[in-house]
């Protein structure tokens, strides 16, 4: 019988790989997808208690605001990558040392 | 009755896709074949709603994790690669003490997680979720769905701002 703690088990591994993905990628995009899969990990979480415990559709309400928020820091985080791939000629995030613009 | 054993097998099958598909997102050197592991794990995550009976989120998620931020995602890949250079400079810098701290955070989560014991829920009920959102956002939620249509106001100037060429 599946329960509340099959689903946060699943949510937990999938954060430890987001966090393995951004701790050692050296491509800005591969890091973006790792910080997707740790956003998804917690949109798990608060359905996985949306369902399984007396909370409502709170859970829901927030991924529904999650979601939105993860679209508008792709875009975001897109055009800054692009924004250095025209200054520097390649997204290697070891090479993006200069802090004056 | 065997409803339990088909949403159970049904589970694993979903959780499966989702992690290991994952851990090809972290692991392929190639960051197109990355960007499709995601794309089946995002599939993988909606999957798994629809068992937790959340429809709306299911295909919410269908549409803009995969149909909108995937597709940014291969955007930003194929303009910022040059793929007709042999060189694939996606690799992975210090592997073994990343591994170690993602396995030691994977572990503490797992055992705090199966050593508390959480009440078990009664009776679920699987009504359909798209009403009851949609009054709950405009009635007890309408200033952070208000506040969430500026936010995203600015994130689109913003982002259009950063990545416009400059025009000498």
């Amino acid at each position: 019988m599946i329960g509340l703690q099959h689903y946060l088990t699943v949510s937990a591994l999938l954060f430890s790989l987001g966090v393995f993905g951004v701790l050692t990628r050296k491509n800005a995009v591969s890091i973006l997808m790792g910080i997707e899969l740790i956003l998804n990990s917690a949109n798990i979480n608060f359905v996985a208690f949306s369902r399984y415990t007396s909370a409502g559709l709170d859970g829901h309400i927030f991924v529904v605001f999650s979601i939105a928020l993860a679209a508008a820091e792709a875009a975001v985080a897109l055009a800054i990558i692009l924004g250095i791939y025209h200054r520097l000629q390649t997204i290697d995030v070891d090479k993006a040392q200069e802090l004056k613009g | 009755m065997k409803e339990p054993i088909v949403s159970s097998i049904l589970f694993y099958i979903f959780a499966f896709l989702t992690l290991g598909s994952a851990f090809l997102v972290v692991y392929l050197n190639s960051i197109m074949r990355a960007a499709l592991s995601l794309l089946f794990s995002l599939i993988g995550v909606a999957a798994l709603y629809a068992l937790m009976a959340a429809d709306f989120l299911a295909a919410a998620q269908l549409l803009i994790y995969v149909g909108g931020i995937l597709i940014l995602i291969l955007f930003g890949v194929m303009l910022t690669q040059r793929i007709y250079t042999v060189q694939v400079f996606a690799g992975k810098s210090q592997v073994i003490p990343g591994a170690v701290v993602s396995l030691g955070l994977a572990l503490c989560l797992i055992v705090s997680i199966w050593s508390q014991h959480f009440s078990s829920q009664g009776h679920l009920e699987n009504l359909p979720t798209t009403g009851r959102i949609g009054q709950l956002l405009l009635t007890r939620y309408v200033l952070p769905f208000e506040v969430a249509s500026v936010l995203l106001l600015v994130a689109l100037i913003g982002a259009a701002f950063l990545a416009r060429k400059e025009v000498k």
